[in-house]
C-alpha cells in the first residue's frame, strides 16, 4: 500500500466526497465520520510521505497505469510538496473535525450531506495541485478546487455569501483562464506537459528564456497565479469571500486556499521555469514580485487595523501573510526561501487558530464583529489562550511560529541586498501588533459592566482542533525541526546560500 | 511595419484569439448584468479553446488515425491539444453551470442581478448594521 | 529539545520554574485570599533563597547555567549566572519579599479587585526578570524582556478605568514599539554583525568584539539596541513611565522603579558590556550619543519633577532622571563611572522603593496624592515619613545612604576619563534632587497641619509599615556595607584599581 499512498492520498477524499451524496441519502450520521476519516487517512498519507522523502532524501515518483513521464500522467513528492501536502490535510482533517456542530448550525439540512462532499472534493484539489507532476493536471485540479471553493463561499446562509461566491468565480477563472494560457505556451514552445521534461529542456538550452512566448507563459502563470492567492493588488475579491463564507469554509480556505496557489507559484518557478530563468532569463520579474509583494506585507495589516468585523480584519491580514511567502521566491537564497517555506506551516496554522476563534464566535454571537469579542477571556478562556498565541505569532514575538519566519525572510533580504525589506518587515509587525492588542484587549481587559456576547466556551469539537492548531504556533516556534525541513526543500530547490 | 504586419498575417489565428480574449474580457470587466458576465467569461475560455487548437494544427495534417498503407510522408494534426480542450470545456461547462445556479440564487437574495443595484443593496446592509 | 536538566546545574531555569509554580499555586487557591498571599510570600521567600545559593556558588567561582531550548542553530533559551546577572536577580528577588508583604497590606486595605490577578502576573513578571537576569544570550534576554512588558499590562491596567486604559496603552505602545522597532532590528544586525556562525552569545569584553562588520552597521546596531530598551526610561523614550503610574503603588514600587526599569538598564550594561564590549564602542565613539542622552535626561528629568504635585509623577520623574544615572555611568566607558552605574542599580532600587512605599502609605492612611496636601503629614506618620527622607536623602546623594556610593564612583570615573560637563552634569542634578525632595520632607514635619485633621498616629497597615521600614534600613545598610553591590559591579566593568 505504501507505493501507492501518493495516489491513494489524493483519491480517498476525491471519492469519499463523489460517492458522499449517495451514502449520505441513505443515512445522514455517516456523513461527519466519513469526512474525518478520508482526511484522517490523507493526512495520515501525507505525513508518511514526507517523513520518507525526509529520512531518504529522495523524492517520490509515481505513474499512472505505467506509462512513464512525460509520456503518462505523474505524482511526485518532495520535501516541499510534502510540507504543503502535510499542511492541507492536516488543515482539512482539523477543519472537518471543528465544523461538526458549526455546520449543524449555518448550514441548512438539506444541504449538509453536499456541503460536506464539496469539502471533500475541495481537499482533493487542493491536495492534487500540490502533487502532480504534470502541468496540465495542475490545471484540473486547481479547477476542481476552485469550482468547490466558489460553492463552500457561496453556502453561508447570507446573500452576501452568494455574491461573494459569484464574484471570486468570474475573477477566479478569470485567473485560471490565464493559467490555461500560459500552459498553452510552454506546450508550444516546448511540446510537453511533463514539469521536469520541461524543466530539462530549459536547462539544456537557455536560449529558450530570451523567446518571448516562453516570458508570455510566464506572465500568464504569474497574473494568474496572484489572482488565486490574492497577492496585492490583485485581492479584491478575498475580503469578501473569506467574510461572508460559512465558518468552516473559511476557516478551510484561509488557512490553506491561498497557500497552494503560492506553492504552485513556487513549483512554477523552480520546478518548470528552472532556478536561471528568475536570476538570468526574466530577473525583472523579481523586482516586480517583490514590489507586490512588500506592499501587501506593509498595506495587508495596515488595512486590516481598520476593520470591525473579526473575518474581515483576518481576510486582509491574510493579503499581508501571502506576501511573506511570495518574498521567499524573490530573495533566492537560503535563507530567505527557508522563510518562506516555514512561512505556509506557520501562516497555515496561526491563520488556522484564528479563524477557529471566528468560527467561535460567530457559533456563539451569529456574527463576527469585532466588539463581540469584549470580555470573551473571562468566558471562554481556552478560546481566548488560543487567540492570543495565534495573534503573537502574527506578530512575530519570538518564541512563536511567526518569529521564525520574518528572523529568515529578514536573513535573506539582507543576504540579497534588498535592506528595505528589513523595514517593510518591521513595519508589518507593528501594524499586526496594533490590530492583535486591540482585540486581545477586548478578549481579556474590557470594562467590567460589560456583559460577554460570547457567554460560554465552545463545544469539544471544536476546542480540540482549535488548541491544536494554537499548540502547533508554539511547537514551531520551538523546535528546529520544522526550520530544518524547510531549510533542506530550500537546498533542494537548488539556490546558492 | 511591414516585417509586423506580415508577422500578424502568417499567425492570423492569434490575432483572432486576442480579439476574442479581449472581448471576453470587455465583457466580464465592464458588463454589470450577473449574466453578461458569465458569457464574457465563455467567449474568454472559448479564446483559448481556439488558441489551443490551432498551435496542434498542422499544414496539410490530417486526423491522426493509424490505418493501413498510411504513407508515412502524411503528417497528422497534434491530438493532444484536442484531449486538453475536451477537458478544458468541461471545466468551462461546469464553471458556467455553477455560475448561473448562483445567479438565480443571487436573483432570489437580492431581486436584481445587476451588479450596481446588488452593491448599492450591501452597502444599505452595512450602514443598517453598523 | 532540553539538553541539560541537571538540577544543580540549571539554577536559573530552577528559579523560573519556582515563580511559575507560585503562579498556579496563587491561581489554584483563589478563593482562599490568606493562603493565596502565603503562597505568594513563600513563593519569593524561596526564590530568594536560591538566588542567595546561585551568588553562593558564583563567588565560589562555579558557572551555573544551561540551555534549555534551542530553536534553531545560534538562537536559544538558554542561561549562565554571571556577575551583572545576579546583581540584578538579587535585586529583584530580595525586594519581591518585601513587596509582597507591602502589598498585602496596600491591597486589603484598599479593597482591590482582581488580586488574584495581581499576584500571578506579578510572580510571572518576577520570573521574567530572572529569565532576562540569568539570560546567557540576547535572544533569550529579549524574549524575557518583552514577556516582563507583556505581563505588567494587566498590573498597568488594573484598575480598568477610562485613565488606566490610556496610561496601559501608552504603556505598551511605548515598550513593545520601541523594542519591536527598534531593539529586534538590533539584535539582527548583531546577529548578522557576529561572524560567520552566526550567534547572540554574551562574552566578557564583548560578542562583535572581533566583528568584521563596518562601523556603521555597527553604530547602528548600537544606537538601535539602546533605543529598542525604551525600559530604561532614557529620553525622548520615557513618557511611558508617568502614564504607568496609574497602577496601584505596589506595582509602581516594585515594577516600575525596580524590576522594569532595571530591565531596561540592565539591557544596557547588557549591550555595552558583553555584546559591544567597552572596547569595540570606544573606537566606534556612539557610546557617547548615550552619554549625551543620559545627560539630557538627568537633568530635563530632575527639571520636570521639580513642577509636579502629583507625588508619584514626581517620584517618576525622579526615576527617569535617576535611571540616567546608571547609563551615564555605563556611556562614559571608565571602569570606575562603570561600577558606579552597575552597582546605582541596586542602590537606587532600595532607596526608590522606599520612596514609593512612602507615598502609597501615605495614600492608604491618609488619602493623599499631592505634594501640596502633605502638610504636617509627618507628626501622623512619622514612620512613613522618617524612611522617605532616608530614601530623598539617598536621591540627593547625602551620607549616610546609599546614594553616595554610587555618586562617589560616577564623579571619579568622570574625573578618569576628564569628562568635565559630566561633572558639572552631576552637581546641578545634586541640587535639583534637593530641591524636589527637601521641601516635601520640610513641609511634611515642620508646617503645621491643615485645620480639622485629625491629631494621633495614624500609620499605613502594619505589613506596609514593615516592608517600608525594611527598605528604608536596607537604604542605611548600603551605606555601611556597599561591598556587596560595589564587587560585582566592579567586576562587571572590569575596575581592578583601589577602593576607597
Amino acid at each position: 500500500m505504501v507505493a501507492h499512498l501518493p495516489v491513494l492520498t489524493i483519491m480517498i477524499p476525491l471519492f469519499a466526497g463523489l460517492f458522499m451524496p449517495l451514502l449520505g441519502r441513505l443515512n445522514r450520521a455517516i456523513v461527519w465520520p466519513l469526512a474525518v476519516g478520508a482526511l484522517g487517512f490523507a493526512t495520515f498519507g501525507s505525513i508518511h510521505m514526507l517523513v520518507d522523502v525526509a529520512t531518504t532524501g529522495e523524492a517520490i515518483h509515481y505513474s499512472f497505469g505505467g506509462w512513464a513521464l512525460p509520456t503518462g500522467i505523474g505524482y511526485r513528492v518532495d520535501l516541499l510538496n510534502g510540507m504543503v501536502l502535510a499542511m492541507i490535510a492536516g488543515a482539512g482533517l482539523l477543519t472537518s473535525i471543528w465544523m461538526l456542530r458549526p455546520a449543524q448550525k449555518e448550514i441548512p439540512d438539506e444541504g449538509r450531506t453536499s456541503y460536506y462532499a464539496v469539502f471533500l472534493l475541495c481537499c482533493a484539489g487542493f491536495l492534487g495541485i500540490t502533487i502532480t507532476a504534470d502541468i496540465f493536471n495542475l490545471y484540473v485540479f486547481l479547477e476542481i478546487a476552485s469550482i468547490t471553493s466558489y460553492v463552500l463561499i457561496a453556502m453561508g446562509g447570507r446573500r452576501q455569501a452568494l455574491y461573494a461566491g459569484y464574484s471570486y468565480l468570474i475573477v477566479g477563472s478569470i485567473g485560471a483562464t490565464f493559467i490555461l494560457l500560459g500552459i498553452g505556451h510552454l506546450y508550444m514552445r516546448t511540446g510537453s506537459l511533463g514539469m521536469a521534461d520541461i524543466l530539462s529542456q530549459f536547462q539544456a538550452d537557455t536560449s529558450l528564456y530570451t523567446l518571448s512566448d516562453v516570458r508570455t507563459a510566464f506572465a500568464f502563470f504569474t497574473v494568474g497565479l496572484a489572482i488565486k492567492m490574492a497577492l496585492f493588488p490583485l485581492h479584491g475579491w478575498q475580503p469578501s469571500a473569506y467574510t461572508y463564507a460559512p465558518s468552516p469554509s473559511s476557516l478551510f480556505i484561509a488557512s490553506t486556499s491561498t497557500k497552494v496557489s503560492a506553492y504552485a507559484f513556487y513549483r512554477i518557478c523552480f520546478g518548470v521555469f528552472g532556478l536561471a530563468f528568475l536570476t538570468d532569463g526574466l530577473p525583472e520579474i523579481r523586482q516586480i514580485v517583490l514590489v507586490m509583494s512588500s506592499a501587501a506585507i506593509v498595506l495587508g495589516p495596515l488595512i486590516a487595523i481598520r476593520q470591525g468585523d473579526l473575518k474581515r480584519l483576518l481576510a486582509y491580514s491574510s493579503v499581508g501573510q501571502i506576501g511573506y511567502i511570495m518574498l521567499g521566491v524573490v530573495l533566492l537564497n537560503v535563507d530567505g526561501l527557508t522563510g518562506g517555506i516555514i512561512h505556509f506551516w506557520n501562516h497555515a496554522a496561526a491563520k488556522g487558530s484564528l479563524f477557529c476563534v471566528a468560527g467561535a464566535l460567530v457559533f456563539r454571537t451569529g456574527s463576527s464583529r469585532v466588539s463581540d469579542l469584549a470580555g470573551m477571556g473571562r468566558r471562554a478562556p481556552w478560546t481566548s489562550a488560543v487567540l492570543t498565541v495565534a495573534g503573537c505569532s502574527m506578530v512575530g514575538v519570538p518564541m512563536t511560529a511567526g518569529f521564525l519566519s520574518k528572523w529568515y525572510l529578514a536573513a535573506g533580504a539582507l543576504e540579497a541586498d534588498y535592506v528595505f525589506v528589513v523595514p517593510v518587515l518591521i513595519a508589518s509587525s507593528v501594524f499586526t501588533a496594533i490590530y492583535v492588542w486591540r482585540v486581545l484587549q477586548l478578549v481579556w481587559f474590557a470594562p467590567k459592566d460589560v456583559e460577554p456576547a460570547v457567554t460560554s466556551e465552545v463545544p469539544w469539537s471544536m476546542r480540540i482542533p482549535a488548541l491544536a492548531l494554537g499548540a502547533a504556533c508554539l511547537v514551531f516556534g520551538l523546535t528546529p525541526w520544522s526550520v530544518d525541513l524547510a531549510r533542506s526543500a530550500a537546498v533542494a530547490l537548488g539556490v546558492g546560500s | 511595419m511591414l516585417d509586423v504586419l506580415s508577422h500578424l498575417w502568417s499567425h492570423y489565428h492569434y490575432v483572432f484569439y486576442i480579439l476574442l480574449m479581449l472581448i471576453g474580457l470587455y465583457a466580464v470587466l465592464a458588463k454589470g448584468n450577473l449574466v453578461k458576465k458569465v458569457i464574457g467569461l465563455n467567449v474568454l475560455q472559448t479564446a483559448v479553446f481556439l488558441f489551443y487548437i490551432s498551435i496542434g494544427r498542422k499544414a496539410g495534417g490530417t486526423a491522426p488515425v493509424l490505418w493501413e498503407g498510411k504513407p508515412e510522408t502524411v503528417p497528422y494534426e497534434n491530438p493532444l491539444p484536442h484531449v486538453l480542450m475536451l477537458t478544458a470545456i468541461v471545466v468551462g461547462v461546469s464553471i458556467t453551470a455553477v455560475a448561473l445556479a448562483l445567479i438565480i440564487r443571487i436573483k432570489r437574495g437580492y431581486g436584481t442581478i445587476e451588479e450596481g443595484e446588488i452593491l448599492a443593496l450591501d452597502e444599505a446592509d452595512a450602514r443598517g448594521e453598523s | 529539545m532540553i539538553l541539560a536538566f541537571d538540577l544543580l546545574a540549571s539554577g536559573p531555569s530552577v528559579s523560573i520554574g519556582i515563580c511559575l509554580l507560585g503562579v498556579l499555586g496563587i491561581l489554584a487557591t483563589r478563593r482562599m485570599p490568606n493562603v493565596r498571599e502565603g503562597v505568594s510570600l513563600t513563593t519569593a521567600v524561596v526564590n530568594f533563597g536560591l538566588v542567595l545559593w546561585m551568588y553562593g556558588r558564583f563567588q565560589a567561582g562555579e558557572t551555573l547555567g544551561s540551555t534549555l531550548l534551542e530553536i534553531v542553530p545560534g538562537l536559544e533559551i538558554g542561561f549562565r549566572v554571571d556577575a551583572l546577572g545576579i546583581l540584578f536577580a538579587l535585586v529583584a528577588s530580595g525586594l519581591w519579599i518585601l513587596n509582597t508583604l507591602y502589598s498585602i497590606g496596600y491591597m486589603r486595605a484598599h479593597e482591590e479587585p482582581r488580586q488574584t490577578r495581581f499576584y500571578s502576573c506579578f510572580a510571572i513578571a518576577i520570573a521574567a526578570c530572572m529569565g532576562a537576569a540569568f539570560s546567557s544570550n540576547l535572544f533569550s534576554m529579549f524574549a524575557f524582556y518583552e514577556l516582563l512588558t507583556i505581563c505588567t499590562y494587566p498590573l498597568v491596567i488594573h484598575a480598568q478605568t477610562d485613565t488606566a486604559r490610556a496610561g496601559a496603552k501608552r504603556y505598551v505602545t511605548y515598550l513593545l514599539g520601541a523594542s519591536l522597532c527598534f531593539l529586534l532590528p538590533a539584535m539582527f544586525l548583531i546577529w548578522q554583525a557576529s561572524g560567520a556562525v552566526p550567534s547572540l552569545q554574551f562574552a566578557e569584553g564583548g560578542l562583535l568584539a572581533s566583528s568584521t562588520a563596518s562601523g556603521f552597521t555597527l553604530g547602528l546596531a548600537f544606537l538601535l539596541a539602546v533605543a529598542g530598551l525604551a525600559k530604561c526610561g532614557v529620553m525622548p523614550l520615557h513618557s511611558w513611565l508617568p502614564a504607568a503610574m496609574v497602577a496601584p503603588t505596589p506595582v509602581s514600587a516594585l515594577l516600575h522603579a525596580v524590576a522594569v526599569v532595571k530591565m531596561g538598564v540592565f539591557g544596557v550594561c547588557r549591550i555595552v558590556f558583553h555584546v559591544f564590549g567597552v572596547d569595540l564602542l570606544g573606537r566606534l565613539g556612539v557610546a557617547d550619543v548615550l552619554l549625551y542622552a543620559a545627560c539630557f535626561t538627568i537633568v530635563v528629568g530632575s527639571l520636570v519633577a521639580l513642577v509636579q504635585d502629583n507625588l508619584k509623577r514626581r517620584l517618576a520623574y525622579s526615576t527617569i532622571s535617576q535611571l540616567s544615572y546608571i547609563l551615564l555611568g555605563v556611556a562614559l566607558l571608565a571602569p570606575a563611572a562603570g561600577v558606579g552605574g552597575v552597582a546605582h542599580i541596586g542602590f537606587h532600587a532600595v532607596s526608590k522603593i522606599t520612596l514609593f512605599f512612602a507615598a502609597g502609605a501615605i495614600y492608604v492612611a491618609a488619602h493623599k496624592t499631592k505634594v501640596s496636601e502633605l502638610d504636617g503629614i509627618g507628626r501622623r506618620m512619622p514612620i512613613t515619613m522618617a524612611a522617605f527622607t532616608i530614601g530623598a536623602l539617598s536621591m540627593i546623594g547625602l551620607p549616610p545612604t546609599a546614594g553616595i556610593v554610587s555618586k562617589w564612583w560616577l564623579v571619579r570615573g568622570a574625573v578618569e576619563v576628564e569628562q568635565w560637563p559630566v561633572l558639572a552634569v552631576l552637581l546641578i542634578s545634586t541640587l535639583l534632587n534637593a530641591g524636589y525632595f527637601l521641601p516635601i520632607v520640610w513641609r511634611a514635619f515642620f508646617r503645621p497641619s491643615p485645620e480639622g485633621t485629625p491629631s494621633g498616629l495614624k500609620e499605613a497597615p502594619l505589613p506596609c509599615v514593615i516592608a517600608l521600614s525594611g527598605t528604608a534600613l536596607l537604604t542605611l545598610l548600603c551605606f555601611f556595607y556597599p561591598d556587596l553591590f560595589v564587587d560585582l559591579a566592579a567586576e562587571v566593568a572590569g575596575y581592578e584599581g583601589g577602593r576607597p
